[in-house]
């Protein structure tokens, strides 16, 4: 059975399963790869892409299943055994060491050797000639912090690919890259293609999808959906795959019109910070959800940042709806001015996880009466209650520290937290990320709900569809400029696209 | 799920550890527990660990806090000897009492805010920031005191050392009061929380709008505060400034006691009074090796015993292993039992 | 130019600086026999801070070595006193016992998963009390080997001396430089001090390296345990306290990032003479007194850690606006 005919695939997982207390992360996922293909692994946040590229590798135990390389049945038991198999990894973050060179990074562990000794020159001279392979002319004596993240990128693709050789899966490798820094990785993994590797391609760029893979992997709630070839299907088709679902307000095909009784609320001209946002100018009424468009490091997140003082602008004033300036210099001052943010990464910048639900629901009101004036136990217990029954929280109680909560209720107790600070102008980044679809839908009613007691929103979402659903107003970001603004029936998923997809400024001038 | 038996299911090893060593103790010198009553003071051995223990236990209060945050001061043994120095020169100067004591405690606060500044606005680490004053502090001391050993006979600064109040030891009043105060203050007001939030996660609290960097130089200021008290203590117990070894090792000890006292080196959840009892375990060990006649260099030993004990069962490795054996994770039994209590 | 090598070519630049204000100043100074004077009496502390540059490299930190050279020294003594053994044995058992101590530590580390930190507090606590236990008077030490050692020099031109220990402590920085920046064993200490997760990652054997980094650092420290004893002829308990911090100020004013992951052997060589070099003005001088070293000390390391504060924050800087 095992003798290898034209067909038999590279990698071939088969029946994987992956069992984390409570949830079925890999649930009998089958996969396979050919040599000299690039196959994207596609699937929501929690459809299980990490967990199957973990198993894949050894970085976790999988629960039943096999992997087959070559025909052959293999074990890895972490990614350095993965490695010494064939199979070589390179994540999001690139995974090397900032303060090596770029020559120690490329050979640390296998360093050319005499007596016991490192040879400097032969190390030197190996990492320039497998980097003429991948078209960089660099210094490799320089310490690898010296180098764009792109540039870091190819280094670690191009480690990845001397130690293991047959396998290379890339997870996420564009999510920090401008567009000149994709075209020169895609180069490069076209070339590895024809060097007969098999490429694992994981990227939440669809069009980067189409242009560079040739079949594709859809995984949903850690179940296979499917497997097509890439020229066999069209975009609707993929997005059905990959969302399968309808959501409640998808009948509607255009954003809503606001009615504008509430008067301005906010207005923004001329705010900005240099190297993260261009200037823009931005007015806000009451009762409105402003959408924010745009993919992944486009502006939309810094947009955010600017906003709420993380990252103080450094240029425009902000005024309230009556006309009194507003001090925006840090998130104190954002807070004192009626703010409130939920942050994209609510693991880092949100929840202090060994807090219970209580603490982290009445932090932001406490640190605005100040530490002096504590609000008593008995108060912080109805809060929590309130908002845990309100949202509907799934914790045991208000004691339970908010770590060990799921991502949804985590973000239900972020909400929690501002929504206790009674803020006129609330700015949620990415709110349905990595949560379930039940809690998908109550946040995005939530947001309704929010609006029309009268508070003003901005919502980032790199789901277009949500956006549609909720906003008055939608602002595309493309290259850190805010480039489009479209309002009440020209809010499309086909208009935003358009806006988001269309050339640089750059390139037409 | 009264407070009461949090706060007991939360010390209650330190209080055993306490208990035993005490136990151990009286077990050996049936006349342990005698206490005395002499020129209106109290006497006896419980007496000297309380007494002994208080530069340590004062250090103590500080360091928690700083812990708490993810921080450590290395500084407050360098700390003790300069506030030690300046209580001891400004008293020889002729300041009077009032006047050297407020110049010893702005000087552990002036200290305090230098580490604090450098964690909280330069955002250098802790241990690297508080180092500095650590290896210069103690010439600074020198510089005050011109490297003599600085003594004084002043009967209201020797009061802080060797008298009584109630027939109670100074020192044993200015750390219980310090001790009660603090955690009063803590508690009672937001601090305790928006402290232990910044040790879990100082980024999130920031964009929750908490003022982290003013706190956080607040806390180092605290300890400067605690450490110059400490400092003030032990130069009035000697009737004099000895810079070289005022505090000498006591950051260690202080440290120690937080780390007996349950409050991990990782930040957030503290508690003063678990801290407290690890400083007075330190000293009980300190007193029973006195009793017994063993040298008393044989306490480093079994600090070094203490530390490597504590290590090992808070080590995660270790946390792992136990889950193996039970097979009945802890943190799941406990939220069980949470969420059947009314 | 690289900006790695801006903290060392800042040391270098202090120390020539130092240097030449001391030469105007007394034009003595600048003989061989203070350089030699100055490599015999910073002998051990630079031994020591080679142990403790590796130590740093990795982001750890070892606060035992001065305890562990007051043993050593003490050890040393009291088996000459009380055993027949020839000195080159009790070194070879003293260099043996202290690399398990370290060794032991750097396992501790690693695999209760503890800052290194409150590990090697334990080991300082554990080395300075069997010191204690072996003795805790001053044991002088008496044999003709230690004559030996101690008469043997090197004349440099102009009358100043190597000695044996000078130039043992040279010795090591040579084998130090060379293990840390041309083998296998000083990349992966390198590559731990970058990130111990990454590291792991690609492949670096975290166990092995910091067990043989500690182990490194204690075999150094009984090798300074030597060197002080050949230096003073006694065993102490209550000797060398505080080494540590000397140690580690040695090491981040000669230019290695106190984080871990960058820095040069050779720095600290430099750091080492940068600290000798005050005490020598100190004491030239005369009216200056000892605690201006401390301070002074403190404020070469207070310049350093914002030196490399800065050059961090640049370096982020510089890629987030695109370099």
């Amino acid at each position: 059975m095992p003798e290898s005919d034209a067909s038999q695939p590279l990698l071939r997982a088969r029946g994987v399963r992956k069992v984390f207390p409570g949830t079925i992360a890999l649930d009998g996922v089958d996969f396979s790869l050919a040599a000299g293909e690039v196959h994207a692994l596609l699937g929501e946040n929690g459809a299980g892409k990490s967990t199957l590229i973990k198993c894949l590798t050894g970085a976790y135990r999988r629960d039943g299943g096999e992997i087959l390389l070559d025909g052959k049945a293999i074990d890895p038991k972490g990614t350095v055994d993965a490695q010494n198999y064939g199979i070589g990894t390179v994540y999001q973050e690139v995974n090397l060491l900032a303060n090596l060179t770029v020559a120690e990074n490329l050979s640390l562990g296998h360093q050319p050797t005499r007596f016991g000794m490192i040879s400097t020159r032969r190390m030197n001279a190996h990492a320039r000639e497998v980097l003429s392979h991948y078209g960089l002319e660099i210094d490799v004596t320089r310490t690898l912090d010296s180098y764009s993240v792109a540039v870091q990128q190819v280094i670690a693709i191009a480690r990845a690919v001397t130690l293991s050789g047959k396998v290379l899966i890339l997870d996420e490798p564009t999510a920090s890259l401008d567009a000149q820094e994709v075209e020169m990785l895609f180069t490069v993994i076209r070339s590895l293609r024809e060097r007969g590797l098999g490429i694992v391609f994981i990227s939440h760029f669809l069009d980067q999808i189409f242009r560079i893979c040739d079949r594709l992997t859809v995984l949903r709630n850690g179940r296979l959906v499917g497997t097509e070839t890439t020229s066999a299907i069209d975009r609707v088709d993929l997005v059905n795959m990959m969302l399968g679902r309808e959501l409640e307000h998808e009948v509607r095909s255009h954003g809503k019109i606001h009615s504008g009784t509430g008067g301005t609320r906010l207005s923004f001209s001329g705010f900005g910070r240099r190297g993260r946002i261009e200037p823009f100018n931005l007015e806000i009424q009451a009762g409105e959800v402003v959408g924010v468009a745009g993919l992944l490091g486009s502006g939309r997140t810094e947009t955010a940042e600017v906003l709420f003082g993380v990252a103080a602008h450094d240029s425009g004033k902000a005024t309230d709806g009556d006309g009194t300036a507003l001090n925006l210099a840090s998130p104190r001052d954002a807070i004192a001015a009626g703010f409130g943010f939920c942050p994209e990464d609510r693991k880092t910048d949100g929840v202090i996880a060994d807090l219970s639900v209580r603490e982290n629901i009445a932090l932001a009101l406490q640190a605005r009466i100040g530490w002096m004036r504590r609000i008593s136990d008995r108060e912080q217990k109805a809060m929590a209650n309130d908002y845990i029954r309100k949202l509907d929280i799934r914790t045991p109680d208000a004691e339970k520290p908010v770590g060990l909560l799921s991502g949804g209720n985590q973000q239900k107790v972020m909400l929690a937290r501002w929504l206790v600070t009674n803020p006129s102008f609330l700015i949620l980044d990415e709110p349905t990320r990595g949560i379930d679809v039940g809690a998908h839908a109550e946040i995005i009613r939530l947001i309704e709900d929010l609006c029309t007691q009268g508070m003003s929103l901005l919502v980032i979402s790199s789901e277009l569809d949500e956006l549609v659903a909720y906003s008055h107003r939608v602002i595309v970001v493309r290259d850190r400029h805010h480039v489009a603004e479209l309002t009440g029936a020209d809010i499309t998923t086909d208009n935003m696209v358009r806006a988001i997809a269309a050339p640089d400024r750059e390139a037409v001038a | 799920m009264s407070g009461l038996g949090v706060f007991f299911r939360r010390i209650w090893p330190q209080l055993l550890t306490l208990a035993v060593i005490v136990g151990l103790i009286s077990v050996m010198f049936p006349g342990f527990f005698d206490i005395s009553i002499a020129n209106g003071r109290l006497y006896g051995s419980p007496i000297d660990i309380l007494n002994r223990g208080a530069p340590v236990a004062l250090l103590a209060i500080g360091m928690t806090l700083v812990i708490a945050t993810r921080g450590i001061d290395l500084s407050v043994g360098a700390v003790m000897a300069i506030c030690g120095a300046v209580s001891a020169w400004g008293i020889t100067a002729g300041y009077g009492l009032g006047a050297t004591l407020l110049m010893a405690l702005s000087a552990g606060l002036a200290c305090g805010l230098w580490n604090g500044l450098l964690v909280a606005v330069l955002g250098i680490q802790p241990i690297v920031a508080t180092l500095i004053l650590m290896v210069a502090g103690r010439g600074i001391a020198q510089l005050i005191t011109e490297g003599a050993i600085l003594t004084f006979n002043h009967e209201g600064l020797i009061f802080f050392g060797s008298g009584s109040i109630l027939s109670v030891p100074t020192p044993v009043v200015i750390w219980v009061l310090t001790g009660a105060l603090v955690t009063l203050v803590v508690r009672r007001s937001a601090l305790g929380m928006l402290i232990e939030a910044i040790g879990v996660n100082l980024r999130a609290s920031t964009l929750a709008g908490v003022n982290t960097r003013v706190l956080l130089i607040a806390v180092y200021m605290a300890s400067g505060l605690c450490a110059s008290l400490a400092g003030v203590i032990a130069a009035a117990d000697i009737r004099g400034a000895d810079a070289n070894n005022a505090g000498l090792w006591l950051e260690l000890d202080a440290i120690l006691a937080v780390v007996i006292g349950g409050t991990s080196l990782l930040g957030g959840r503290f508690s003063l009074i678990a801290s407290l009892v690890g400083a007075l375990v330190i000293q009980a060990v300190n007193t029973g090796i006195l009793l017994s006649g063993f040298p008393p260099e044989f306490n480093l030993i079994i600090k070094a015993v203490i530390i490597l004990i504590i290590l090992v069962l808070q080590s995660p490795a270790m946390r792992t292993l136990l889950v193996f054996f039970s097979r009945d994770p802890r943190g799941v039994a406990e939220t069980e039992k949470e969420t059947v209590t009314p | 130019m690289n900006a790695r090598f801006l903290p060392l070519l800042a040391t270098l630049a202090i120390f020539l600086v130092a240097y030449a204000i001391c030469y105007a100043q007394y034009p003595a100074m600048l003989s061989t026999r203070v350089i030699g004077n100055l490599l015999t009496d910073n002998a051990f502390l630079g031994i020591v801070a080679v142990g403790m540059t590796f130590v740093i490299l990795s982001g750890g930190i070892d606060l035992s070595v001065g305890s562990v050279i007051a043993f050593a020294g003490v050890f040393i003594a009291v088996m000459l006193r009380d055993t027949g053994l020839h000195p080159l044995v009790v070194f070879a058992l003293l260099l043996t016992l202290t690399t398990l101590f370290g060794a032991a530590m750097g396992a501790t580390i690693h695999f209760l998963e503890m800052p290194p930190f409150i590990v090697t507090l334990a080991g300082m606590f554990l080395a300075r009390g069997m010191a204690y236990v072996l003795s805790i008077d001053s044991v002088p030490i008496t044999h003709e080997f230690y004559d030996t050692l101690q008469k043997i020099y090197w004349l440099m031109p102009g009358k100043g001396r190597l000695t044996l220990i000078g130039g043992l402590m040279l010795l090591v920085f040579v084998a130090g430089a060379l293990l840390a920046h041309r083998t296998r064993f000083g990349m992966n200490v390198y590559a731990v001090g970058g990130g111990t997760h990454t590291a792991a990652l690609m492949g670096v054997p975290l166990g092995r390296t910091t067990v043989g980094i500690y182990a490194l650092s204690g075999f150094l420290a009984g090798l300074a345990g030597i060197v002080f004893s050949i230096y003073t002829s006694a065993g102490y308990s209550l000797a060398t306290v505080g080494v540590e911090l000397d140690a580690i100020a040695a090491v981040v004013i000669g230019g290695t990032l106190l984080t871990g992951g960058s820095g040069f052997v050779a720095g600290t060589l430099i750091g080492v003479m940068i600290m000798g070099l005050i005490q020598t003005y100190i004491i030239f001088d005369g009216t200056l007194s000892s605690w201006w070293t401390k301070i002074l000390i403190g404020m070469l390391l207070f310049a350093f850690i914002v030196l490399q504060k800065g050059l961090v924050w640049t370096t982020a800087k510089r890629r987030i606006a695109g370099g």
